[in-house]
């Protein structure tokens, strides 16, 4: 079980409050992750990553355990902590903008 | 009794207004999914409780979102807008080639007749038309596909498809607008589409009667004579009395050619509304004077309109999609500003009153006459 953090206007445009929790099949990724985010709450779809490149929305960041993943591969398996559960993947609106 | 309804599309969140027919007293719902751009929201003509939403953000692209209530609830609709093969390239500002990206959805026009079919246009530059209720879109590629394409220049709010007007007597025939390519034509429903742009004068492009190339603002239509087209050019205000074949000059006294704007009477075809601002650098109302100016016939005699309209100190701008008429017998003219303001005149422009003062910056403004 995986479990993802949102920045609040992701989770207002999902109607989610809280943390999501995720079942992933296979090795947990960024791509994994985002897939089943995506399967689950359609909404997402193009908000977390764009439609026809695939690419994370560059004002979109992956953190966890201390730590910028948004640079990995998209395949890249997440860290054991997150991948088990003990700790959140953080998917972080960057702070700009106004 | 008929209603009103104003769908206000600000910098962060949409707004509902509604009002009886008397237009004096007025509620107001929102903000509408807070903080997200709302570049514009309009109602079905065929189904006013269906509303479609474009709202973006900088962090998370687009997103369509839809009512069928009139806006009181609201559901994603889809937001994948593909265009069609490769896109290719068009001029970037200075004047190298530029691939096309698609960037968000400045205007969307729902079919004057099917409630699930809606176009959109979009930034950069191409029209949409989705006949599943906002589910699924298909891009109308005949219009990047004209071949002048690859010419075409962003103005400075960014490459745009800002305008669409469908034709109430054949559903064949459409207008769109680009800043800055100019105004275009099809005669079959999106398949092919031709320039109308002759008649046109931009001194600041190299050939200033190129056949694309100039910064439409916005263009407006009375649905009883939809040969007749009135424009709001980055300079200059034009009409045409045959679909766009021939243009000519009608700023005549305006203080300003320069504007956004450009809106006609619901019962008065040569009745037309504009609003002047200063110019293309400061982009406020001249004098600090809010002043929307009306047109009886048709163009190049204008009277400036003021009453309750701030006439010291006011530098404001108003948008290219943010005026709109009602329909009640005593027509109504709504238009909102970058300061907040939304402003309503319920006797076509004589007196005007503030309907809300402190919004973020208004982006556009569509009424709908409900009964």
């Amino acid at each position: 079980m995986i479990r993802v953090e949102l920045p609040s206007h992701l989770r207002g445009l999902a109607h989610i409050s809280g943390e999501v929790r995720l079942d992933i099949e296979g090795q947990a990724t960024q791509r994994t992750v985002v897939d089943a985010l995506e399967a689950r709450y359609p909404m997402l779809r193009g908000a977390i990553r764009d439609h026809i490149t695939q690419k994370r929305r560059p004002f979109m960041r992956f953190f966890a355990c201390g730590e910028d993943l948004s640079h990995q591969e998209l395949d890249t398996p997440l860290p054991d902590e997150v991948a088990s559960g003990r700790e959140p993947l953080l998917i972080v609106g960057a702070i700009a903008g106004g | 009794m008929s209603k009103v309804r104003v769908l206000v599309g600000t910098h962060k969140g949409a707004f509902i207004l509604t009002a009886d027919g008397k237009r004096e007293r007025w509620d107001v719902s929102g903000p509408h999914f807070a903080g997200w751009e709302i570049f514009h929201l309009k109602g079905s003509p065929a189904d006013p409780n269906r509303i479609y939403v474009s709202q973006s953000s900088g962090w998370s692209g687009q997103i369509i979102q839809r009512s069928d209530d009139g806006g009181k609830t609201w559901e994603v609709a889809g937001n994948k807008f593909a265009y069609e093969g490769v896109p290719g390239t068009h001029q970037w500002y200075d004047g190298t080639p530029h691939p096309w990206e698609f960037k968000r959805v400045w205007h969307l026009e729902p079919s004057l007749t099917d409630p699930e079919t809606v176009y959109a246009g979009v930034e950069d530059a191409a029209l949409f038309v989705s006949n599943d209720g906002g589910q699924n879109w298909q891009e109308l590629s005949g219009l990047r596909g004209h071949g002048s394409g690859p010419h075409w220049q962003p103005g400075a709010g960014g490459m745009c498809l800002h305008t669409i007007i469908q034709d109430p007597d054949d559903a064949e025939r459409m207008f769109i607008a680009i800043s800055a390519a100019g105004a275009f034509r099809t005669d079959d429903a999106g398949k092919t589409w031709k320039p109308i742009n002759r008649g046109l004068r931009s001194e600041h492009i190299p050939d200033p009667t190129a056949e694309v190339g100039h910064c439409v603002h916005h263009i407006a239509m009375h649905p009883a004579r939809p040969n007749v087209l009135f424009m709001q050019k980055h300079w200059d205000v034009l009409r045409t009395d045959d679909a766009g074949e021939l243009w000519r000059e009608i700023s005549g006294n305006l203080p300003s050619d320069f504007g956004f704007v450009i809106d006609v009477h619901a019962h008065e075809p040569e009745t037309i509304y504009v609003v002047p601002i200063k110019s293309d650098s400061e982009h406020f109302t001249p004098d600090g004077k809010l002043r929307v100016y009306r047109s009886r016939s048709g163009g190049n005699e204008w009277e400036a309109l003021t009453k309750g309209l701030p006439q010291a100190d006011c530098y404001v701008n108003v948008l290219r999609d943010a005026m709109a008429v009602d329909s009640l017998d005593q027509c109504g003219v709504y238009f909102g500003t970058t300061g907040g303001q939304v402003y309503a005149s319920a006797d076509a422009g004589d007196t005007w009153a503030p309907i809300v003062r402190d919004l973020p910056a208004v982006y556009s403004v569509e009424v709908q006459t409900l009964p």
